[in-house]
């Protein structure tokens, strides 16, 4: 059996929930005390929102990084924990928490991966990442049956009338691959220009030109079915009205939203969907479980990266009581420290 | 100076508006629901309003990644702005815009 199933857990040190540049860092910060880390995020990659919202937005604001993109604090981050060897998995949203019998924390997440640790480090920003939906009347009963947010298994749309909505990669990566296995594909935009790769784009408009399918400028404005089966969708724009195309199965693109998602679950105190913690370990209202970065809030709290770090790095000294509690805690400089530099992989 | 909010239920807020401010931050500071994911960075579409038609032509019109942005909002009419594309001063006193479905 494969590690990280439920009859065969993960056991590490610390599990952090969420792989932005504060998750990222406290790998760093815990690395320096002979902490290991896995880390587990819904994303396929790592950054968090530096990768998600701006990978290509300059930041000004990283001590002594005059300037840097979001991509780039990412990559710098992912070089600087490399010699500590963090274990991600991507893809995967931490779904449940609970206590073993023996003391340990055991995280499970959506793919049924088990990993058991004896601290926990939320750092999950602003939550998980989901897919955003329109606010269209009644699209909750059609969801996993007609309505999809992701394509997992193409062969699901064989055969169907499909209509994709929005002018971004997702969209348009999918129209060019769902578009030889539908009975007819409709994609709905809100105007004739696309922020998708232009290859892509050019590949949709000879489908068009050919009539392998339809291009449709206007925005959903309705559904039309019933018991979890559409019949149509309504398509509106201010020139043309309303009208309505047949389909089977929509497939909306609008990009990612954050919500807190299963975090609200773990038994902490919440207040305004964010995690209170103190100001010396940043720990939550339960021992063990630390959270950092702009998931967290305590008087004065900003949510910057840079306060995000700060707190990886208090967070370590009070994770490291817990981890090595038979070890006395030396301070040490990375400057100074051989036995730091030997951890870095430099001395 | 003056910002009129028309909230998703309808609700009137008139806020005390700054000069300098983006008007999603006069939005945010009040404390009204506004999620403005990326903080004001134009790099989501969480911070969209309607611009009351009366002060269409007075707002600076949208600029290209703006208008690109909006492709992730939804319900997008002419009067679609994202709030943190709008800087607040004299000239927008009295500025009313009502936000957008989410």
């Amino acid at each position: 059996m494969p590690d990280g199933q439920s009859q065969n857990p993960i056991r590490t040190d610390v599990t952090i929930v969420g792989a932005g540049p504060c998750g990222l860092f406290a790998v760093f910060e815990l690395g320096l005390l002979d902490i290991k880390c896995h880390l587990v995020d819904i994303l396929d990659r790592p950054g968090g929102q530096c990768a998600e919202l701006y990978p290509e937005k300059p930041i000004y604001d990283i001590p002594a990084v005059p300037i840097c993109t979001g991509q780039e604090l990412t990559d710098k981050l992912m070089e600087q924990i490399a010699p500590f060897d963090p274990v991600f998995h991507f893809g995967q949203m931490a779904t449940a928490l609970s206590k073993t019998e023996d003391g340990w924390w055991r995280l499970t997440t959506d793919m049924d991966t088990v990993i058991e640790s004896k601290v926990i480090v939320i750092a999950a920003g602003g939550g998980s990442f989901m897919p955003k939906k329109p606010p269209i009347k009644d699209i909750d009963a059609f969801e996993d049956t007609s309505v999809f947010y992701a394509v997992r298994q193409m062969e699901k749309f064989r055969g169907k009338h499909l209509v994709i909505a929005g002018g971004g990669d997702s969209a348009l990566d999918w129209t060019v691959n769902l578009q030889p296995l539908a009975a007819s594909l409709t994609l709905v935009h809100r105007r004739d220009d696309f922020r998708a790769a232009p290859d892509t784009v050019n590949k949709m408009r000879q489908l068009v030109a050919s009539g392998g399918m339809k291009l449709e400028i206007a925005q959903i404005s309705g559904l039309e079915g019933s018991d979890g089966q559409l019949t149509g969708v309504v398509l509106k724009d201010k020139d043309k009205g309303e009208w309505s195309i047949p389909c089977d199965m929509l497939l909306p693109f609008y990009g990612l939203t954050m919500k807190l998602g299963p975090v609200a679950e773990f038994g902490l105190n919440l207040h305004e969907n964010l995690i209170p913690v103190d100001t010396e370990k940043f720990q939550s209202s339960t021992d063990g479980i630390f959270a950092i970065g702009d998931i967290n809030n305590y008087p004065g709290k900003l949510k910057l990266i840079l306060s995000g770090f700060h707190e990886a790095a208090l967070m370590s000294q009070a994770a490291h009581r817990i981890v090595h509690p038979d070890r006395k805690l030396r301070f040490q400089y990375t400057t100074s420290s051989t036995d730091l530099q030997q951890k870095l992989g430099v001395s | 100076m003056k910002l009129h909010v028309t909230d998703r239920e309808g609700g009137e807020h008139e806020l005390e508006g700054t000069k300098g401010w983006r008007v999603m931050e006069i939005i945010r500071d009040a404390g009204l629901p506004i999620a403005a994911e990326c903080g004001g960075a134009c790099a989501c579409a969480t911070c969209h309003v309607y611009v009351d038609p009366a002060w269409t032509d007075k707002v600076e019109p949208r600029g290209e990644e703006e208008n690109d942005m909006l492709d992730l909002a939804f319900d997008v009419q002419e009067n679609s702005r994202l709030s943190c594309q709008i800087l607040f001063d004299e000239s927008l006193d009295g500025l009313k815009v009502t936000l957008a479905p989410e």
